[in-house]
């Protein structure tokens, strides 16, 4: 399997969080830095819809201290990184 | 590990009481599923408004009784092996109800309710509600959080 960037990552959570988002300016500058409550407003309920959508999309389990921490884009991409070069 | 509780218990765990305890009995209880029902009696307080001279349970009030059994008492029953039971507290965080059917004074209303998932504190499920000749008066989904104090 290719391995993906954290580019395609990005791209694709940028997809996945798109729905839940309740300030759309967020999403024009969306990196890394990006956080999902203060730059989003996605509401913390709300993200654990996000963090489901992201255990379909990139076939993960997220454990709940990783849940706990991943307050930024980057955050996301770290947790993708480590579930998917552990399988 | 102790064990789950029964729904006679569950009920007396909620954080309810009259004139907000829409829930009069839970048949059912298991991982997945939640079963109620709650009657409608006509001397409650919300007919005299609602509408004025022509009495019909609200839709606030039908989906607060989908949530109590569907949601509330799915998520005691749930925990209730959990050492936090004691002073649980749950939080509605949304709900998306399609309403088919009115509800009028002195109905008994039937309440189903599927968990779709309990991940992160995060307990969503599938209600529905039936009215006495088994039609579907509403239907949805609900979701609330466990609020850790």
């Amino acid at each position: 399997m290719i391995k993906m960037t954290d580019q395609d990552i990005i791209s694709r959570l940028k997809h996945i969080v798109k729905p839940y988002v309740q300030r759309e300016i967020g999403m024009q500058d969306f990196n890394k830095q990006t956080d999902f409550l203060k730059d989003l407003e996605i509401n913390s309920a709300n993200l654990v819809d996000v963090v489901l959508d992201v255990e379909d999309e990139f076939g993960i389990e997220v454990d709940n201290d990783s849940m706990q921490g991943m307050l930024r884009v980057g955050d996301a991409v770290n947790i993708i990184n480590n579930k998917k070069s552990i399988q | 590990m102790c064990q789950k509780l029964k729904p006679t218990d569950v009920i007396s765990k909620l954080p309810y009481a009259k004139p907000f305890l829409f829930v009069d009995e839970l048949t059912f209880l298991s991982e997945n599923k939640a079963e109620g029902n709650f009657h409608f009696l006509p001397e409650l307080d919300f007919y005299k408004g609602h509408f004025k001279d022509n009495p019909v349970t609200p839709g606030v009030i039908l989906t607060e009784c989908m949530a109590q059994i569907g949601l509330v008492s799915l998520g005691i029953y749930l925990l209730s092996d959990s050492e936090n039971i004691k002073n649980l507290k749950i939080g509605l965080t949304s709900t998306e109800i399609e309403f088919l059917k009115p509800v009028y004074p002195d109905e008994k209303v039937q309440v189903l309710s599927e968990k779709i998932y309990f991940r992160f504190n995060k307990l969503k499920c599938k209600v529905q509600m039936l009215d006495s000749e088994n039609d579907v008066v509403c239907r949805g989904s609900i979701a609330g959080m466990i609020l850790n104090n």
